[in-house]
This record gives structure tokens, sequence and C-alpha cells, in this order.
């Protein structure tokens, strides 16, 4: 148990007996429902606290950084102001930590409780934080202290200037990279054994050789062959989605800076499956909370604020996706079909609207879906295969966009596939767009070439300059990233000092290179 | 104390810094003026934040809800795109000091023995007599819980505390006397017809930073506000900076109201006292400037921690008025002469009026 949270609990910050009560009766029942959670422990907080630890990211000790300061001031303002408010806030560690605000009226804090409950099940469950490191509250403090002892050594400005540079890529890794291998590194043994093998020949009798390998077949192998020697000698050898990573491996650092991007990147990595679940997580948690609540816990006396706070949480605000509000529906949705049957081989031939709702072949696995459901998906497969045209119809769904002559938002479309593509694009593009590391030896210099396969938004300039200048700062040589600006390819290079805006691409489609960014253009 | 207060305070550090870089446009534009709330000012700044690889303005959403789905039902939604601003807030002190270091100002040492003293009442004190609305509940039922387990009558099975005549205790004030550093500005401002709307935000702004400044180093600080044509009167702030009178100019009439209020208002043993004049420099005639000097000789300079004049040039002035001063006054200390042909050089000629140090 983290050293932080202990004084917390020294402090006599746990629960007054009558909050205590009802903890005790919401565990049983959550692990009534089936819930497997990890031991959770409930923390009071003032407003201030739990401002500082949203701030913070949900976590009490974190290393010492302004940015925190600036979200932490303006958390404190929109509570003041009365705009925003936090109800509820859990970790995900082993055991796991939830905070409530001493200000709340105890039915809030039930229903928080219920809600973190659900969370902590999903933390425990789904295969997506499989790999995350359950004792990050340690590390965080672990961090902490490292940050503050490279700050000793190496004076404040720097490590903060440094520490921005490396916070400005952090949402530049790969949030698959815990699950699999994706780095193939070839030795020079390997690359010379795979250039002097003989071309590959079909077995064949002598006779029939040259029917079953045709010269034209050969020289197509050997092509095949040349390209595969090229492509182990280029480094990477397949694009590296991780560039932060691929940063922390090979740039020239010095010792200090490979310490703090490591702190940098090791965070980034643990937040990326909240980033990637959102959806499921909220909408699994409310599932849970409203189940419980509404069933057992409310007394006649709480109702009213209950559905108050409850309906405040799932309202849709224009122009938003409110992830609570989708994530509880898509989870009832999925609930039901399975309940009733509405899914293989004759539901999807029945086209008979009237058949469709009548049908319930009583097959009650709505539980066991949603359960197999929260274990394995995350939120794009999620909403790729549980969206379906019936829910999108029975909710209204809607696509809008943004009309600059009426300067306002319009609704666009109604349609399934439309309100699917634009809620699977949001998703899939949210936070950070894919950037590829191609090559880290561009023009035979050294040079850093980075690849934005463009899905249809063009990226945000101005940052986008002050990010290339610190990645190039950090491999201390110039670095190209090629994307498009306005349906046209270009390639912003940047030295360290200025951005350059080339027209074209570095690289062609078969990964064969240019020799130079001078040479003629490429036509996409 | 929280954790989060380093943070909090290096943020502010970095805030002040850009506030520092920004000062001369502040100070130039006139951006701050009415930024001003109680002890704090609020302080746009372009957002601070690091930036990351991330798409430009998405101009595509999901929304649910019963709407009749054809287009153009859409509701209003979204911040517009543009210039993120952060507002921050800064105190008067904060900004003061950044002038100052900003303007290489030296600070101000307020006059040897000008200190008034003022009599503050406090409730501090507990007494046992009082009027009932002055009450103390608490320490009341605290006497009586004492005197009752003192004489034995306290029953914890039945905890009722009665309250007698000598157990009640009444909030008392005690009076204190506490020294402080009191100055008067006094604004005049020649408002005749060659003073036009650029002059005024002129020195609305210089009166912002002075205003600033001033305040910075005394406890107490009041400003009063003449204007002036052929005649002077007493305005307040909000009429200062926006009458717009037409006329003659009798500076003599300024002079002499501002000594009728010094005199009246403002004992010279006990203020620290900064006029400052604003003009086009165009006086009515010589005969005037000739009374005027002699407001100033004998009354206005000597009672003034220092006397500031500041001309803003304008396409009718003469400017005649600053030349007299200077050849009247040149080599008087407490005199300070200034003048601002442009918005541009008000940083300047703060620096001129206020780098005096008195």
């Amino acid at each position: 148990m983290a050293v932080v949270s202990q004084r917390f609990l020294r402090d006599g910050r746990g629960l007054p007996p009558e909050l205590e009560a009802a903890r005790v009766e919401i565990e049983a029942l959550a692990r009534g429902h089936g819930l497997d959670f990890f031991e959770t422990v409930f923390v009071m907080c003032t407003y201030e606290e739990i401002n500082m630890i949203a701030s913070y990211g949900g976590f009490p000790t974190r290393y010492p950084h302004w940015r925190f300061g600036m979200d932490y001031l303006q958390m404190q303002k929109s509570y003041e102001f009365g705009l925003s408010k936090i109800y509820e806030m859990v970790i995900n560690t082993d055991p796991s930590y939830a905070y409530l605000m001493d200000c709340n009226l105890p039915v809030d804090q039930k229903l928080v409780m219920a809600h973190v409950f659900g969370h902590v099940d999903f933390f425990k469950n789904n295969a997506w934080f499989a790999h995350t490191n359950r004792k990050m509250l340690d590390q965080m403090a672990n961090h902490a202290t490292k940050v503050e002892r490279i700050i000793d050594r190496q004076g404040q400005a720097d490590v903060e200037r440094f520490l921005e540079m490396c916070v400005s890529l952090d949402n530049l890794v790969d949030p698959y990279a815990p699950h699999i291998v994706r780095q193939r590194v070839s030795s020079e043994a390997e690359v010379q054994a795979a250039a002097d093998a003989d071309v590959s020949r079909l077995p064949a009798s002598d006779y029939m050789d040259p029917f079953i390998n045709p010269p034209e077949f050969l020289e197509a192998q050997r092509e095949r062959k040349a390209r595969s020697v090229q492509r182990m000698r280029r480094f990477p050898e397949s694009p590296d989605r991780d560039v932060l990573g691929f940063l922390l491996r090979h740039a020239p650092l010095e010792r200090w800076q490979r310490e703090l991007m490591q702190v940098v990147y090791d965070e980034a990595c643990y937040f990326q499956p909240q980033a990637m679940t959102k959806i499921m997580n909220e909408g699994w948690a409310s599932y849970w909370h409203t189940k419980m609540m509404t069933q057992h816990i409310l007394t006649d006396a709480e109702v009213v604020d209950y559905a108050d706070h409850n309906a405040g949480t799932m309202s849709t605000r224009p122009g938003q996706l409110n992830p609570y509000a989708l994530g509880v529906k898509l989870w009832r949705h999925v609930e039901e079909r399975w309940d009733k049957g509405r899914f293989g081989k004759d539901w999807m031939a029945c086209d008979d609207p009237m058949e469709q709702e009548r049908w319930d072949t009583g097959a009650g696995l709505g539980r066991d879906k949603i359960f197999e459901v929260r274990r394995t998906h995350n939120d794009v497969s999620f909403v790729d295969t549980f969206l379906t045209e019936d829910f999108v119809r029975q909710h209204g769904m809607f696509t809008t966009r943004y009309d600059a002559r009426a300067k306002r938002w319009v609704v666009d479309s109604d349609g399934f596939r439309e309100v699917k593509q634009q809620v699977l694009t949001m998703l899939a593009t949210r936070g950070a767009p894919r950037i590829l590391v191609l090559d880290a030896d561009a023009f035979h210099r050294g040079e850093l070439l980075l690849d934005h396969p463009h899905e249809g938004l063009d990226l945000q300039l101005d940052y986008a300059r002050e990010v290339l200048g610190n990645m190039a700062r950090i491999w201390s040589r110039p670095v190209h990233l090629q994307t498009r600006l306005d349906d046209k390819p270009v390639t912003l290079s940047h030295d360290g000092e200025e951005l350059k805006k080339v027209d074209g691409h570095l690289r062609r489609e078969d990964g064969s290179r240019r020799a130079d960014p001078d040479a003629e253009e490429e036509t996409p | 104390m929280l954790k989060i207060d380093n943070d909090l305070g290096r943020f502010r550090d970095i805030v002040k810094g850009r506030v520092r870089r920004e000062l001369r446009r502040y100070m130039s534009s006139g951006e701050l003026l009415g930024k001003q709330g109680g002890k704090v000012v609020s302080i746009p700044l372009p957002r601070i934040g690091i930036p990351h690889l991330v798409y430009g303005d998405n101009d595509k959403g999901v929304g649910s809800g019963d709407g009749d789905g054809g287009p153009g039902t859409g509701q209003q939604a979204g911040e517009t795109p543009g210039e993120h601003l952060l507002e921050v807030e800064i105190t008067v002190e904060e900004l003061a000091e950044l002038l100052g270091e900003e303007l290489e100002l030296p600070r101000i040492e307020p006059k040897g023995s000008k200190e008034a003293r003022t009599v503050r009442h406090r409730y501090k004190g507990i007494s046992q007599q009082g009027p009932e609305s002055l009450r103390h509940t608490k320490r009341t039922y605290r006497q009586a819980l004492k005197r009752s387990i003192a004489s034995g009558q306290y029953d914890p099975r039945r905890p009722v505390i009665v309250p007698q005549k000598e157990d009640r205790r009444y909030r008392s004030f005690v009076a204190e006397t506490e020294p402080r550093s009191a100055a008067v500005i006094l604004y005049m401002m020649d408002v005749s017809g060659s003073m036009g709307e650029q002059q005024k935000e002129i020195v609305r702004s210089e009166a912002f930073w002075i205003d600033m400044w001033i305040r910075h180093h005394y406890r107490d600080v009041e400003t009063r506000y003449v204007i002036h044509d052929a005649q002077a009167k007493e305005v307040d702030r909000d009429t200062f900076f926006r009458t717009r009178e037409s006329g003659g100019t009798l500076i003599s009439s300024a002079y002499r109201l501002a000594a009728q209020i010094l005199e009246r208002d403002y004992p010279v043993e006990d203020w620290n006292i900064y006029p400052f004049h604003f003009s086009d420099g165009d006086n009515w005639s010589q005969s005037d400037t000739r009374t005027c000097m002699e407001l100033l000789k004998t009354k206005l300079i000597p009672w003034s921690n220092q006397f500031s004049y500041g001309q803003v040039d304008s396409q009718y002035g003469s400017g005649q008025f600053y030349k007299d001063l200077a050849a009247a006054f040149g080599d008087e200390e407490r005199v300070v002469l200034s003048r601002i042909p442009e918005k541009g050089a008000i940083m300047d000629s703060i620096k001129e009026l206020l780098g005096g140090g008195r």
C-alpha cells in the first residue's frame, strides 16, 4: 500500500460510520451481482484535495510540474463559480482508491460508491487493463522522488523545459504496445544471410523446372528478396507507432533526460487503457449504479436527489458525445438483445419489423453476454459490434456539422451509416492522430522520417510546429513529418530552428525512398 | 498547505513572466483598463499549455434526441474556433511589483513624520456585561456548563444546561490605534477643446499605472479629480475620463482649486501629496501662466512630495506651458515634467514621472 494513502487513512480520513455501513452494504450487493473487484478503499477529501488529486490524474503524488498547477487553478475556479463539480474519482490500482468529496449529500456518496465498484470491476477484468501497473501509486510516488532528485542536480529550468518537450509527445504512444511484440530488429548476420540466400525455387524435377520456375517467376522472386533485404536494412524495419518509445530507446539523450522521458512514457502508457475504454467503462459503472441504487439502496427520501443528479450525469449536450449516456444505453441494449435472443442467423434473416418487435426467444443470456463483453472489448470494437441500426433509430442519433455561413451547428444526417461512421471516427481519432516512425536514417543523414496516415482530418499546424521542434531537439537532427493539408500531400520539416513546409512526400507508397528532399516531386 | 501549491506557485510565476513580457503592450494598448476588480486585475493571456500533435478544428459531431431530423434543426453548440485566451488574475500588488521591476522604478520613500493615526474598533475581547445583541452564546453555555459541573448539578443522563445571569458573556471591542501612511493623488486634466479622445486615452492609461504604483506604497490612497477649461471643477472618476468640454484654457483655475482642496482636506503634515496635471500645454495667456507659477511656487510644490506635469501632444496645442515650467522649475527636483507624443510613449513617460522615487 502506498505511503501517501496510508497517511490519508491515519489522519482518520476513512468513512464516517453511516457511510461505512453503506459501503459494506453496497459492496455485498455488488458482489452479489457478480462484480469482481479489487479491494476498494474510499477516502474522504475536501474539494481542494479532490481538485488537487484530479489535476494529478487521480494520484495524490506526482512529480512537480506547473501544468498540474494550471489544471488545478482552472478546476478550482470552475468549482467556485459552480460550473462543475467532481463527484467521483477512482484509480486503477490494487487496492483501488476512490475519493469522495466530503460536502456531497449521503445519497451522492452512495451513488458514487456503487459507481466505483463498477469501475474497479472493469479495471480488474477488462483485457486492455491487463498490462497496467497495479502498483501505480508507488510508481508515481517514485517518479516524483526521481524527478525531484534530477531537479536538485540539473536545476529546475532545464528539467521543466525537458519535461515539457516530453509531455508534448506523450500522446504519441502505441496503445497496443503492451499487448504485442512489434519490434523486430534483424542483426547484421541475419541481413547478410538473407541477402546471400538463393532465390527460392519451387521444387521440380530437372525437365519440368523451366516450366515450373520460368525466368519471369525467378525475376519476380529476386525482386521480392531484394525488397525484403532492403526492408531489413531499414531502421525501424516496420513503421513504429510508438514514437515516444522509439525516441526513448534511440534518441541521443543524456542519462537524466532519458530518466525523465521514461517517467513521462510510463505514465502515458498507464493512462492509455482509460482513454480506450471511456464509453464502456463509464457506461458499465453507470449501468451498475443505476441498477443497485434503484433496486436496493435508495430510500424514499433520497429518490428525488438521486434522480436529479443521475439525470445531470446522463444528459447529452448538443455537439457532444456523453460517454456515460451512450455507454449505459449500449450496455442495456446488448443485455436486452441477448435476453430476448435477438442474435444469430434467424434474427439476421428476419426482416419483418412487426416480427422483430415481438421477437423474444426467452434466451435469457443478457447477463452472461455483458460480462463477456466487458472482458474483451474496447470502445472502438464495442461500438463497432453493438451500435446497431435499431439502436441509432431508437435513440434518435444524428450527426452534426458546423455550418460556417449560418455560424451554428446543424443536423447533417440521421442515417445509420453516417452516424456509426462518425462515432467510430471520433473514437479512433480521439486523443492522438496515428503517427508512425518510418525511417530513423532518412537521406542517410540520421534524420527522422515520420508519417501521418491521413484519415480525413488535418493536423493543427501551430501545435505541429512546436511539437516537431521539440522532437528535432530531442532527436538532435532534423525531423520530417509527411501528412496532408487541404487535400495535398505535404512534408513538414523541422531542424530545431524553424519549420519548413514542402509539397509532396519523401517516401513512396511502396516504401522506396527518394534520394533527397529537393528531388522531383511525387504525385499522389 | 497542499502539495499542489508548489505547482500552482510555479504556474503563477510563469504567468507573471508572461505578463511582464506583455507589459509594454498592455501599457500602450490600454487593454487592462476596467479590468480591475478590487484587489485583483484580470489579464487576458494567450493560453499557456503544452502543444500536442492533434487534429485541427473538428467540424463534425454526433448528437441524439428527438429532433425532426431535417437539416437545419440542430442546436448551436461549441466554442467558436479561434485564439484561446486565458484570463488570469493577478493581484494589484503583484502587477505593481512587475511594473516597478520592468521600469526599474525606485521605491517611494514616504515622507518622514507623515503618519496619521487611525483608531479602529475590533471585537476581540469578552466581557461580563453588554447588550444582548452581542451575546456570545457559545462562551455563555461553556461558562454555564463549567458552573453546573463544578456545583455538581450536571447530570450526564439529562444534560440540560441553563445559563444564569452570571454565566452570560458578551463580545466587547477594544480600540486599537494603528499608524498609517496615507497619500492623496490629485489628478488635474485640461479638457479644453484641444484635448481629443486620443489624448484622454493616454491620460487614462497613465492614471491607471500611476494609481497602481502609488497604491503599492501606501496603505491608504485617496484620489481626487479636477477638470478644467477656463474654469475648474472637481468631478468623480467617471466624469473625469468622459467629459468633453470645450472652450479656453486657464490652467491657474485648476491650480487654485487644487490648492483649496489640499488646504481643506489634506493637511500637509499628515499626507503624502501627489498632484498630476495633464494638458496639451496651451494656456490662454502669459499672464495666467504667471499666476500658475506663483501658485505652484507658494503652495502646490512646497506641499507635495512631487508635482508632475504630463504634456500630451495634440495637433492644436503649442506646448508652450511645458517650456514655461521647464524654465521656472527646471532645477527643482520635486517637479517632474514629461512629454507624451503618442500612445507608444506612455511607458517612458511613466518612467519619467515615477522614476524619482519620491
